[in-house]
């Protein structure tokens, strides 16, 4: 049997990552705010990962402005969904694996 | 490479976000227990300004066309449903506040919106009929058209409200066919069905 561990996404291991991208695909898209609430992490941190998968393209990022407040929405894109479903599959395989 | 325990937990993550981001999970069972009670009191209530001294179980033969019969009924439902939504919304918010979530998130917004369509029409047709004397059909249509929204907003919260959705559908088109008890389905609809379905959603998800 080929190993599972290959098809782990690299990008996606670190779980808040994967945590963005979980909400990101059951969503049509999500706001700084709300995700940085949904997770519980600090400004930067969100900020920092958001970056990371913004790299990958495996989100997008839209500005525009609120009542003159800045509003920040993400989407996932549809590498980023393939991706995201890719790892799924891989982590349920690498646990079943062991069982 | 990760633990084995560490992917298992990135896996019970992926659900756990899935699951908040998506569903309206404050929704409190306790405020569905109590907005069943509310609905006996009303019926009860408006049993003895319409009905009483008849048994309910028998054919009404009085008419509610009475201007001050039909304005006192109107006020009865209006306070049941002011009460049941202030509790709604009271014990959903501490429910949130518990969970380390907000009332107001994309998921309960959209929740709301989705409900008010039917209910919005619903609510007009139901005065629609009150105008012009259709009585015996205001019961049924409301509860099928809360039936309706319910299933709407199911689709942003737990899997319970769909299948409220359909007991209420039911029975409002079981009455539609028995015309004259509109009072004892009304408080079947609104007050068992709440109370048996609030008390599922209380024992599991509120504890």
């Amino acid at each position: 049997m080929k190993n599972p561990f290959e098809n782990l996404d690299k990008a996606l291991e670190h779980r808040i990552r994967l945590q963005i991208m979980s909400v990101l695909v059951t969503n049509d898209a999500f706001e700084f705010n709300a995700l940085k609430e949904m997770l519980g992490v600090t400004d930067g941190n969100l900020a920092s990962h958001i970056k990371a998968l913004e790299r990958e393209k495996y989100l997008t990022i839209s500005k525009s402005f609120v009542d003159k407040k800045p509003n920040t929405k993400y989407k996932a894109t549809e590498r980023g969904r393939t991706a995201f479903k890719k790892h799924l599959d891989a982590l349920e395989a690498v646990v079943k694996q062991q069982k | 490479m990760k633990e084995i325990q560490e992917y298992e937990k990135d896996l019970a993550s992926i659900r756990t976000m899935m699951e908040r981001s998506a569903k309206f999970i404050s929704l409190s069972g306790l405020s569905g227990v109590l907005a069943g009670l509310y609905a006996l009191a009303g019926a009860a209530a408006a049993y003895f300004t319409a009905h009483y001294p008849i048994s309910p179980l028998k054919f009404r033969i009085f008419s509610i066309r009475e201007t001050d019969t039909l304005l006192k009924l109107v006020i009865i439902a209006s306070l049941v449903l002011g009460a049941s939504l202030a509790t709604g919304f009271w014990l959903s918010a501490k429910k949130a506040k518990k969970q380390g979530l907000k009332l107001w998130t994309s998921s309960s917004k959209r929740m709301l919106v989705n409900i008010a369509i039917p209910l919005v029409s619903g609510g007009l047709f139901i005065l629609i009929l009150l105008y012009t004397d259709h009585f015996g059909l205001a019961a049924p249509a409301s509860l099928i058209f809360y039936g309706l929204a319910l299933i709407q907003g199911s689709a942003n919260t737990f899997d319970e409200i769909r299948y409220l959705g359909f007991s209420e559908i039911i029975l409002g088109l079981v009455s539609a066919l028995i015309p004259g008890y509109g009072l004892i389905f009304w408080s079947l609809g609104f007050g068992v069905l709440h109370i048996v379905y609030g008390t599922i959603m209380y024992n599991k998800y509120d504890k």
